[in-house]
């Protein structure tokens, strides 16, 4: 079991002000050293004092948490069940919505603009999801690609247009190689690991600007969980990347930023280094020190 | 002027009306006419069931009295003299008694077998391909296929045979017993689907304790789904009342239960009636009675009744999703 | 005797009597269509494939056969079925057709749009609908949409240029249409907003995140994925309206017609009568061998029908299958 988890390769620590003393570079973990490394870019998303109620609760499932969303980095939600983190993602695009009686209090800014005010397919075409469980549509491959190019337009667009596209889509996620012998099969036809993949190539096909990604792996098996997160840190270089997972060493290997979530509170947000290795609150310590979740 | 969809942070956000606006822009126009089309159709779909059933319900308690239901129906030219519909009420209920209890044990027991024990495989699935061709076949063929088996003369005991042999075979052992073939489908499909769903491991434990696979069945699985066969039976006896091909054909339509033979009881099952169904069919315009006032009278009744079997499945499926085990 | 009667059943005693009654219904269903075609026999025998044809009046024939009494001859048995045929296959096709769309938009209106407070009252108004005895719309027809359709629908004019060749009254095709349509329409809703129900959320949800507007999501992804359902949905219909014979003997006028498409306005208000009605009407004389034959033979026709129907549906279900795994 030493190739689990899975080595996860280095993206841009390279060339980077190395902060650790390199003396003790060894002894730290790849991982932790990655993340060392700090990446600016612009923001892209700001949650802003969000609260979100459902209906006949007691408590507010998600309690005035606010949040930056950076491009070049990822963001990783942290928490035991139940502590809102998947509420706080689905209200990135406006999906919790879909859920009857829940209610959202407070601001959400994309690019600066109060994603209220704009129109609902507009801010899903730029804030994409990825489910928990794969859930690529009974159709093609290509179909599934091509699925939001078509839907999109307000003319379906050829086959010559869409082909280079669909295989640009399929390459970034890494797929290509793997289906482009015959892209008619039957998408649910492929593992599961692949599903999640054509799902995220799905996404990608129309070029959003955010990619809200909800427990991705947690239907997967240690291979595809470790293609899926080198296909992560790839993507971060030109989205931004909020990822829910209940899984302490994929937030540590994915994330640049942990946000640690308890009963809908936000308890700590930090650099992923800080927050594993010098925890502020005591809450935290003992969530990724593992005494309860 | 702002345009929607374009509104940078410093400029004033757009109403509620301009983000719908939008909103719609990003549409295709036949989806907006798909979209105006399925209101269209929902809102209408709600408006004609109202209209019907409220019309029916008022010409039903304009023309339904006390009296009209417990006298009996009379021969006359005008509607005044045409008497009540005690018998159309009790001719439904006397054809849905025994249609139910000749259907229930049929359904039930191949139900139980296709599930519990359906070997040989090939017999099982004739089995539930002949229930499914029971269940798309139309009424009327069924009815013409039971007259010519009633007139037979082995059947001459279920109705009566005139002086020259000639069977009649129109009676209530005849529609009824045809009538079973409507609401087997039915009660076998829910029974079946019950069976189906209890879990594997409830037989095992059964098996487990020592006890046969009729004792399983009997003392386990039987009690388990009796709420779902209860459903599927009056289902069934919903179908049953609101048939009319067969009872048109079977029944003899006579306006009153006319006794087959003179033994007491079984004569009125050789014998002939009708029920509400016929009565609404023979008194409109189309039939000889033409009492459109009596008509739409026995048509409020068979309403009743068919809403009170609804009520009776909805009411059985909320007790079963209150109270069940969880499986 | 009576004790052994008593003695709880032994495992293969139980086996072979729940298997008996199995058997026995088979027997019953197989009696009945052996049966049918037995006594259909002698019609097609004498009429061939032109059973099936058009020529002749359908209702003299039929009343020929009346009048031929206990031992017709060869030229009693003579029919020419098409006006009765063509009437089923008219109003079955086009009440399933308007069927289709007025459901498939009447269950994304259940499903997808309705507001909760309005999806309680459709959902069970749509469960009465289907509830409703047939006669119960025959009556309504007779008496309140046939007249409505004879004094506001016909002109005079209309009336005149085919009185020569047939009586308008208001019944006719428009009323059985109608009829029927709103008899079928409420089965197949129920059918399609269960499957519509069934589609995964995570399909909806995933076409939602990704921009696309609700309309387009719903049809492209759930309306496409049981569109199995809607097809076997579609075909029960089919064999429903093949059959309805009582609401149809009394709102389609009841003549061996066959309306044509090419008179325009007035092909709507023609009279015509399809094979379940004329069973429902002919039955009284079976008695006449030649008359019990041919009532025989339109029986055959509609259960091979719906026997082919139910058949169809059912590979159509078990084919379409995969997609809607899950």
């Amino acid at each position: 079991m030493a190739e689990f988890p899975p080595p996860v390769r280095r993206i841009s620590a390279d060339g980077v002000p190395n902060v650790v003393d390199p003396s003790s570079r060894d002894a730290i973990p790849e991982p932790i050293a990655r993340a060392l490394a700090p990446s600016y870019g612009p923001e892209r998303l700001r949650i802003d004092g969000v609260s979100i109620h459902y209906a006949g609760a007691a408590k507010p499932a998600v309690n005035a948490v606010t949040l930056p969303v950076r491009q070049g980095e990822v963001l990783a939600l942290i928490g035991p069940s139940g502590c809102g983190k998947t509420t706080l993602l689905r209200s990135l695009n406006r999906l919790v919505e879909l859920t009857p009686g829940a209610t959202r209090d407070g601001r959400i800014l994309l690019d600066g603009e109060d994603v209220d005010h704009l129109e609902i397919t507009r801010l899903r075409r730029r804030v994409s999801m990825i489910f928990q469980q794969p859930n690529p549509f009974p159709m093609s491959i290509f179909d599934n690609v091509a699925y939001a190019i078509r839907e999109q337009a307000m003319r379906r667009p050829g086959k010559a247009v869409l082909a280079p596209r669909v295989e640009s889509a399929l390459r970034r996620a890494g797929l290509w190689d793997e289906v482009a012998d015959d892209l008619n099969r039957p998408a649910l036809r492929l593992s599961g690991g692949q599903q999640q993949r054509l799902c995220i190539a799905r996404a990608l096909a129309v070029e959003p600007h955010v990619l809200l990604m909800d427990e991705p792996c947690s239907a997967l098996d240690p291979i595809s969980t470790g293609v899926i997160e080198e296909l992560i840190h790839e993507l971060r270089e030109t989205l931004a990347i909020v990822i829910v997972t209940h899984n302490l060493a994929q937030a540590r290997r994915v994330g640049d930023h942990v946000a640690f979530m308890y009963l809908g509170d936000l308890v700590e947000y930090a650099p992923t280094e800080e927050l594993f290795t010098n925890p502020r609150a005591d809450r935290t310590r003992d969530y990724v020190q593992g005494a309860f979740g | 002027m702002s345009v929607p969809g374009t509104t940078g942070p410093g400029a004033t956000p757009p109403g509620r009306r301009q983000r719908l606006l939008g909103e719609l822009r990003l549409w295709r126009p036949l989806d907006l006419a798909g979209v105006a089309a399925a209101w269209l159709v929902g809102l209408l779909l709600v408006l004609v069931a109202g209209t019907l059933l409220l019309y029916m319900g008022y010409k039903g308690l304009q023309y339904v009295n006390l009296d009209l239901l417990v006298s009996r129906p009379q021969p006359g030219s005008d509607q005044s003299q045409t008497g009540g519909i005690l018998d159309p009420i009790v001719g439904t209920l006397l054809i849905i008694v025994i249609a139910t209890a000749i259907a229930l044990p049929l359904a039930v027991g191949a139900a139980l077998w296709i599930v519990e024990y359906g070997r040989p495989r090939w017999l099982a699935r004739v089995v539930e391909s002949g229930i499914e061709v029971i269940a798309g076949a139309p009424s009327i063929a069924i009815a013409i296929f039971g007259l010519a088996i009633f007139q037979l003369p082995l059947f001459g005991w279920a109705s009566f045979a005139a002086d020259g042999g000639g069977v009649f075979g129109r009676s209530f052992i005849a529609a009824g017993t045809v009538m079973s073939l409507i609401a087997l489908p039915s009660i076998f499909a829910t029974t079946r689907e019950a069976l189906q769903s209890v879990p594997r491991h409830v037989r095992e434990a059964s098996y487990g304790l020592g006890k046969t696979r009729w004792a399983t069945i009997r003392r386990v699985l039987l009690p388990t789904v009796r709420p779902d066969i209860a459903t599927g039976t009056a289902l069934g006896m919903g179908r049953i009342a609101g048939d009319t091909a067969i009872i048109v054909l079977l029944l003899g339509a006579t306006l009153q239960l006319q006794a087959g033979s003179d033994i007491p009881g079984v004569g009125t099952l050789q014998g002939t009636g009708s029920t509400l169904t016929s009565y609404v069919y023979n008194n409109s315009p189309t039939g000889e009675g033409n009492a459109p006032e009596k008509a739409y009278a026995a048509a409020f009744v068979l309403m009743l009744l068919i809403i009170g079997l609804n009520l009776l499945v909805a009411f059985i499926g909320r007790r079963r999703a209150g109270n069940d085990l969880p499986r | 005797m009576l004790r052994r009667l008593r003695r709880p059943l032994t495992d293969r005693r139980a086996e072979q009597l729940l298997g008996g009654t199995a058997v026995a219904v088979v027997l019953v269903i197989v009696a009945m269509i052996v049966f049918i075609a037995i006594s259909a026999w002698p019609s097609f025998q004498h009429n061939g494939l032109k059973w099936f044809g058009s020529g002749g009046d359908v209702d003299a024939e039929l009343g020929e056969m009346v009048n031929a009494g206990a031992d017709p001859s060869d030229e009693a048995y003579r029919l020419r079925a098409w006006p009765l045929v063509y009437a089923t296959a008219l109003t079955t096709i086009l009440a399933v057709g308007i069927g289709v769309v007025v459901s498939v938009l009447a269950s994304i209106f259940i499903v997808e749009l309705a507001p909760p407070r309005v999806r309680s009252i459709v959902v069970p108004v749509v469960r009465l609908l289907a509830a409703v005895p047939s006669v119960v719309y025959g009556l309504i027809g007779i008496l309140v949409l046939v007249p409505f359709v004879n004094d506001h629908l016909i002109s005079e004019g209309q009336r005149e240029s085919v009185a020569y060749v047939i009586p308008l009254t208001g019944p006719g095709l428009l009323v059985s249409v109608v009829l029927l349509t709103l008899m079928i329409t409420p089965i197949m809703i129920a059918l399609i907003v269960d499957a519509m129900s069934a589609v995964p959320r995570g399909w909806r949800e995933g076409a939602l995140a990704l921009g696309v507007t609700q309309w387009r999501a719903t049809m492209s992804v759930s309306v496409k994925a049981i569109r199995p359902a809607i097809v076997a949905a579609a075909v029960l219909a089919s064999a429903r309206a093949l059959g309805e014979a009582i609401m149809l003997s009394m709102v389609s006028g009841s003549k061996g017609f066959a309306p044509q498409p090419w008179d325009g306005l007035i092909f709507l208000f023609e009279p015509l009568r399809p094979l379940a009605a004329t069973i429902a009407e002919q039955s009284e004389g079976i008695s006449a061998p030649a008359l019990k034959a041919s009532v025989y033979a339109m029986a055959l026709v509609l259960l091979v029908s719906s026997l082919f129907l139910s058949v169809g549906g059912s590979i159509i279900k078990r084919r379409f299958r995969v997609g809607t795994a899950r």
